[in-house]
């Protein structure tokens, strides 16, 4: 049988590794050398589950949507990550993660963000625990995402306007490695997503794998049955997506759908279908898929949706794409815009644009009826209103 | 022997080696610096192929490095620039840059290549030590490419073992762990750690690289190390209206 999990190297097939300048060496392989031993802690995993129940609100609701199956033929099941604290998958990953720093004895936190969100779950976690908090966001999902900003500006943490590049996930995530290069001893670097040098990406797969744990349980409670038939995710970075598929990733009759953003078109120029467009490279830390010019330089990605508009996938990702594991496919701006209002007046739940590209894709699906389909709903929507209201008139 | 092991063969200290972007400050400078450096008394070079998130680098060389890509540059057309190096330029040449641009052009292709236009050596900060053995290091020794790795004051004295044996030239030595750009930092810590260097006494010598900007700051390198490596301060220099002369100026500080 294929591994689709992380060997001994590091390696998901011939993905991952751990390419980094020697500056960051050392703080990567004291992770390395730590996290398994420190997750398995009887103690980290009592306090990692109790934060999950009492804090963020687990066990997320597996949601039989019962308007949204009727429109489809089959039943469509919401895994509601976005009824977590903070609204989001992103602070099942940041709990873990800050536990993990205070354990290796860092005071000083730092993130990434794209759409706010990871940025968000990591103030909170930091205002929890009492840790300096410093956010890189790019200087236009600063502008895109202003609600996002000021929770985080509230929560205690400093956000840095990355102003380079495109000036978006991928400029603050550069940013972010920068500060963490000129502080090598005290910082801790919390990454929120399945990307970066291993052990990243297999550490923040665990972490979110709580989403696939409780709906493989709740799937059998409501419907006596093991396997649901599809489970659909975006894919931004890839971290709800993996935490998704996590438990069904070996159960080979479950078909495991990625949804990438596809901006304004796949061949339109602008756009983030990674699978697509991209070809096998090095970016952030890991060999994985990226979109990039013949000369190796990072293309510019677009996607309405912040939180997706990213060049790469985790190198995870990447594996289960090539194995064909996993079928990975895009939906536009439009095309996820109009989910968002759909799922909104059949529902009464607004999601995350991210999320709503997941949703969008059901669209294109084809049922016999009856099957059991699970979507990662990883995130609500309150913070793309203003994007609603511009494209909706509202 | 390459120009770069010779080099080090032949002289032990006050050795000067100044990094580039290629394609900055205009698209067509890459050679004209090149020779302006050796006229003005660089013992070798390293020039940057530009690359779209150089994480490692501060604000000087992500600029130059954005600039040379908004005009066109690429490895490929670097490679073109250097097609007649060795008529005009004597002096050791380093390629530097991350490894995703070496891996879309191919591993062998680019040593092939580097060899053609004689280049003796290569600094790929992102490329680690266990991919270079894997997958590289044949490809390297094949070639006469000579791989330069980077030590910070984290490395630890095992690591820093491994990578005297690996290398064939120098070891770049990092005055702090930092990004590009930065000052030296002369502090008693930093002292203690370059007097640590040398008293392992490897068998690769030690150039000090990150944060040398001036005579001061170069000299107090030499005490510890074969020389230093000078990167942002000169690429902030160059002067785009008359390049050749910003070269000869700010060497007149060192030579
Ligand atoms: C609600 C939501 N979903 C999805 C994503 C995409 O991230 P990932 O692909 O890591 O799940 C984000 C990122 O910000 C998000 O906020």
């Amino acid at each position: 049988m294929t591994n689709y999990f992380v060997n001994d190297k590091g390696y998901y097939g011939d993905f991952g590794g751990a390419y980094i300048p020697e500056m960051l060496y050392p703080n990567v392989e004291e992770l390395r050398q730590q996290y398994l031993k420190v997750i398995k802690e009887e103690s980290f995993q009592q306090e990692f589950r109790a934060l999950l129940k009492d804090y963020v609100g687990r066990p997320s609701p597996l949601y039989l949507a019962k308007r949204l199956s009727e429109r489809y033929g089959a039943n469509i099941f919401l895994k509601r990550e976005d009824l977590n604290h903070t609204g989001a998958h992103k602070i099942n990953n940041t709990i873990g993660q800050i536990l993990l720093a205070e354990h290796l004895g860092k005071k000083r936190i730092i993130a990434e963000t794209g759409a706010g969100q990871h940025g968000v779950a990591t103030a909170t976690v930091c205002a929890l625990r009492g840790l300096e908090c410093v956010v890189y966001m790019g200087e236009v999902d600063i502008k895109r995402q202003a609600p996002n900003v000021a929770r985080m500006k509230m929560l205690g943490a400093t956000v840095v306007p990355a102003t380079s590049g495109s000036k978006t996930l991928k400029d603050a995530t550069n940013e972010a490695m920068r500060d963490w290069i000129n502080n090598p001893e005290d910082t801790y670097y919390i990454i929120g997503s399945v990307v970066g040098p291993h052990p990243y990406p297999d550490m923040v797969a665990y972490f979110q794998s709580v989403i696939s744990e409780e709906a493989k349980k709740q799937l059998a409670e409501q419907t006596g049955k093991q396997s649901p038939d599809y489970v659909l995710a975006c894919v931004g970075g890839g971290s709800n997506a993996i935490g998704m598929f996590y438990h069904f990733i070996d159960d080979e009759q479950v078909q495991l759908i990625a949804v990438e953003a596809g901006g304004k078109g796949v061949d339109s120029g602008f756009t983030a279908a990674t699978t697509a467009k991209g070809k096998e490279g090095v970016l952030h830390g890991s060999r994985s898929i990226l979109m990039q010019t013949a000369d190796g330089q990072v293309v510019e990605p677009h996607s309405v949706s912040a939180g997706l508009d990213y060049p790469g996938i985790g190198p995870q990702h990447a594996h289960l794409f090539k194995t064909g594991r996993g079928k990975y496919v895009s939906i536009t701006d439009d095309e996820s815009l109009d989910a968002g209002l759909r799922l909104t007046q059949l529902e009464g739940i607004i999601p995350a644009i991210e999320s709503a590209h997941a949703l969008a894709y059901l669209e294109y699906m084809e049922f016999k009826g009856g099957e059991n389909v699970v979507v990662c709903l990883s995130g609500r929507g309150d913070k793309d209103m203003e994007t609603y209201m511009k494209h909706f008139n509202l | 022997m390459n120009r770069l092991q010779q080099l080090f063969e032949n002289k032990k200290k006050d050795i000067l080696s100044i990094y580039y972007t290629a394609g900055y400050p205009n698209l067509n400078d890459t050679l004209t610096i090149a020779e302006a450096l050796e006229q003005a008394g660089a013992d070798f070079m390293e020039i940057g192929f530009p690359y779209s998130d150089p994480v490692a680098d501060g604000e000087v060389i992500q600029g130059s490095s954005k600039q040379a890509l908004d005009q066109g540059m690429t490895l490929e057309m670097l490679f073109a620039q250097l097609k007649d190096l060795r008529k005009t330029v004597n002096i050791p040449i380093l390629l530097m840059g991350y490894v995703n641009v070496v891996l879309q052009y191919g591993v062998e292709n680019f040593c092939k290549k580097c060899q053609e236009v004689g280049v003796d050596g290569c600094i790929i900060p992102d490329l680690p030590m266990y991919e270079y053995e894997e997958l590289y290091s044949e490809c390297f020794k094949k070639h006469g490419i000579s791989n330069i790795f980077l030590v910070t004051p984290q490395t630890s004295e095992e690591r820093i073992r491994k990578i005297d044996d690996l290398s064939n030239a120098f070891i770049y030595l990092l005055s702090s762990a930092a990004t590009t750009g930065k000052n030296l930092d002369v502090s008693a810590n930093a002292r203690a750690y370059f007097s640590r260097m040398r008293n392992m006494n490897l068998k690769n010598p030690l150039m000090i690289g990150f944060g040398i900007s001036d005579k001061q700051t170069f000299d107090s390198a030499n005490e510890y190390a074969a020389g230093a490596i000078i990167g942002s301060a000169f690429v902030k220099n160059l002067d785009p209206q008359d390049v050749v002369g910003s070269v000869g100026r700010f060497m007149k500080e060192f030579r």
